[in-house]
């Protein structure tokens, strides 16, 4: 009894390609909003000197957590940068003096409870790394007296074509991974620990179950099958757990707590090194890039930097993509600065890579979206209730409980734009 | 550097088109025309391609009288033109056929709106089209060429069972509308469309299981009523239509079960001796009302309670 997806090509050229750092850049921009929930305030002013790990953004809000700086040097200017949604947040921009002096004082937290460590958690920076960027310490910090939290999933999916860094952290930080799980176990009272991998990472769950062996006996390990959308939260946990995530609800109402696995890793060294979120794994690729790679980026470098690094060819770039081909969200300027979240960059050459675009033609009814829909919509009933602003149908057939997975649009022979509609008819409800 | 394209997700599509699957349906066909051109001759090759072409320019045409985007890239014209001659006797006179494919291609699918909108089975209403208008021509068979001493005229389902051997029926060596007779080619078109994904297997499945089982049950020949007729050219590619048959898989199988029983009925207490096209026809019509009530639940939510539906009202 599984959810079942669809299978994708998974293009991942770069599951070989060992982790490398980024050259300093130059200079970098720090946005302060990097996860979903509340923007920062600029901690610094133009002029400052500013160190590695020295924070330079928080808030007070629960839902946001704080910014630090990537790079040391000297803050030459706050600017405006224009989001992916339309909105705008504050930017700092640092000129970096290539020391990279670290800030004194960054030493591992003291921790001693739950209370403690999911300050700890919100004090590094930390949030979701898979992309969505949901502030890890609201993870962790559920109402232990509302909830009845016993099982940890640690989702290593990794369903996206092309996206290779949650494969090369297990590989490369497996050490990490199994610290946090330690932590959270110990300071949570958390039982049970899945990792769901999906089969085209053998080596990855080779390494996984070995160092399972080697620390903690009770993690479980799951091979997952290779079928979009694994990796999406409602789709994981029914298929390691068999618990449904029912419509409103969050999975801490079915008792699991859900972490990407860089996430976790990246807990695993904050823990052992006190040294914030200022950098991130993330694959380069697509068909316009000479050198796809995984490169180590500091947080706020232009998106241009890493892909000159990875021999993209100016020329040949069509469409530059953050994050993963089905997900992702196109940029609009590469000058804008990678993010927490950014789990990969593809740069795609002008219609390549993606065959029969645009070409739409009328419905003919094949099911294909219906079978594929990982939460049981009917997406071209969908469409034809938004198309007749029919707010009753939407509401009534879910539009709502869409999470925009992308396979609906992906199997269309008509080429129809199923899931942006979808996305069209939520927002279509949420103004009425 | 050029200007970005900037689009919504998903920023890859499957290589899977309109114009792909229709394509894929022709070549499942292609064994039972070459099956046909066997058994009739050039003329079975002829009326074939004066189907396909007219359907194809009637589609051109209404597109140009309609001052709609050209759709004949799609191919779905030359699939119903193609399916159209499979229902018809290889003898029948061309310009019969120009008929059908007009009532197919104009009456019944541009008139409604073109691709998607119609909500019954293109080829089949040809096929009725010119069933109640040329009777006689519509059910003269001719025999097939290499069975020189098969007798006459009559189509397997009415001449008294056991005149043909289950062999000759799954083979093809008998009378009847030019694409159908040959069951083996048929089913090797249906298994091709199902590795090709391009159907699932749960009209066809359903229609000739309950054909079979009705069969049995009414004492006839089960399996001489499978093969005979246009029973799997109608359960493999007219039942199958996309556009007139439900789209949830349960919905599919509550079709194919309705088509069974229909045809049945038609065969054994109608005055017709084929009830395929009308069965499958009729089952086009409550299609809308399958698919509403064979709507998928979505994913953790509750059943929708009789209470609250009319709380709603």
């Amino acid at each position: 009894m599984n959810i079942k997806g669809m299978f994708l090509d998974h293009k991942k050229n770069t599951a070989g390609a060992k982790t490398v750092e980024l050259p300093l850049p130059k200079q970098v921009r720090i946005a302060m909003q990097q996860c979903a929930g509340a923007a920062c305030d600029v901690l610094v002013k133009p002029g400052d000197q500013v160190l590695v790990g020295q924070k330079i953004g928080d808030s007070d809000k629960y839902m946001s957590v704080p910014v630090h700086s990537s790079v040391s040097g000297k803050v030459t200017g706050i600017s405006e940068l224009l989001q992916v949604g339309g909105r705008t947040c504050k930017c700092v921009d640092i000129e970096t003096d290539g020391t990279q002096t670290l800030l004194e004082g960054i030493k591992p937290p003291v921790i001693t409870d739950a209370e403690s460590f999911c300050r700890a958690v919100r004090e590094s920076g930390c949030c979701g790394l898979g992309g969505a960027g949901f502030p890890t310490h609201v993870k962790l910090g559920f109402d232990r007296e509302k909830y009845n939290v016993d099982t940890l999933i640690i989702n290593a999916a990794e369903c996206e074509p092309y996206l290779t860094g949650d494969h090369r952290t297990m590989l490369e930080d497996t050490d990490s991974i199994f610290d946090a799980i330690a932590a959270i176990k110990k300071y949570l009272g958390i039982k049970n620990v899945h990792i769901g991998i999906e089969k085209n990472k053998p080596d990855a769950i080779d390494v996984m179950r070995g160092n399972a062996a080697k620390y903690d006996s009770t993690v479980r390990i799951t091979a997952l099958e290779t079928k979009y959308p694994q990796g999406a939260e409602k789709v994981i946990v029914y298929n390691l757990t068999g618990k449904i995530i029912r419509e409103g609800q969050i999975p801490a109402d079915v008792g699991v707590v859900v972490l990407n696995v860089s996430t976790c890793a990246f807990i695993g060294k904050y823990l052992r090194t006190g040294m914030p979120l200022v950098s991130r794994r993330l694959t380069v690729s697509g068909d316009a890039v000479g050198n796809p790679c995984n490169v180590n980026v500091p947080v706020g470098t232009c998106f241009e930097d890493v892909l000159w690094y990875a021999d993209c060819d100016p020329e040949k770039i069509g469409k530059v993509i953050s994050g993963g081909p089905m997900m992702g969200t196109d940029l609009f300027d590469l000058q804008d600065p990678v993010c927490k979240t950014c789990s990969g960059i593809l740069a795609m050459r002008q219609g390549g890579d993606r065959p029969g675009e645009r070409v739409q033609t009328a419905c003919i009814r094949c099911g294909r979206c219906i079978r594929v829909c990982p939460v049981g919509l009917m997406p071209t009933v969908l469409e034809k209730a938004f198309d007749k602003k029919d707010r009753k149908t939407l509401s009534k057939m879910k539009v709502s409980l869409c999470m925009n997975c992308g396979s609906c649009s992906y199997v269309c022979p008509a080429k129809r734009d199923l899931a942006e509609k979808n996305q069209l008819a939520k927002a279509l409800l949420r103004t009425m | 550097m050029k200007d970005l394209t900037v689009s919504p997700s998903p920023h890859i599509r499957s290589n899977v088109t309109t114009s792909r699957i229709m394509l894929h349906v022709m070549i499942a066909l292609l064994p039972a025309l070459v099956m046909s051109a066997v058994l009739f001759g050039a003329e079975a090759l002829i009326l074939t391609g004066v189907c396909m072409l007219s359907a194809f320019v009637w589609e051109r045409l209404c597109n140009i009288v309609m001052k709609r985007p050209n759709t004949t890239g799609d191919l779905s014209a030359l699939v119903t033109g193609m399916i159209l001659a499979f229902n018809l006797p290889p003898s029948l006179p061309y310009w019969m056929g120009i008929i059908g494919t007009f009532a197919a291609i104009v009456i019944t699918k541009q008139i409604f709106g073109g691709l998607g909108q119609n909500f019954a089975n293109p080829a089949i209403v040809g096929r009725i089209v010119l069933m109640l208008s040329f009777t006689g021509e519509m059910t003269s068979w001719s025999k097939p060429l290499v069975v020189p001493d098969a007798v006459t005229s009559a189509t397997p389902l009415v001449a008294s069972s056991g005149q043909y051997s289950y062999l000759d029926l799954f083979l093809g060596f008998h009378t009847g509308c030019l694409g159908e007779v040959c069951a083996a080619a048929l089913i090797a078109g249906g298994l091709y469309l199902v590795v090709m994904r391009v159907i699932v297997p749960h009209i066809p499945l359903a229609y000739v299981g309950t054909v079979f089982v009705f069969s049995w049950i009414a004492g006839r020949d089960p399996v001489y009523q499978i093969l005979s007729g246009g029973l799997l050219l109608g359960a493999i590619f007219m039942a199958t239509d996309y556009v007139t048959s439900p789209v949830s898989n349960s919905g599919k199988v509550i079709f194919g079960i309705g088509c069974g029983v229909l045809t049945c009925v038609i065969r054994f207490y109608a005055n017709y001796p084929e009830g395929v096209s009308f069965a499958i026809l009729l089952m086009n019509i409550v299609t809308p009302y399958i698919d509403l009530l064979t709507r998928r639940r979505p994913f953790g939510t509750a059943p929708v309670k009789k209470e609250a539906a009319e709380n709603e009202k």
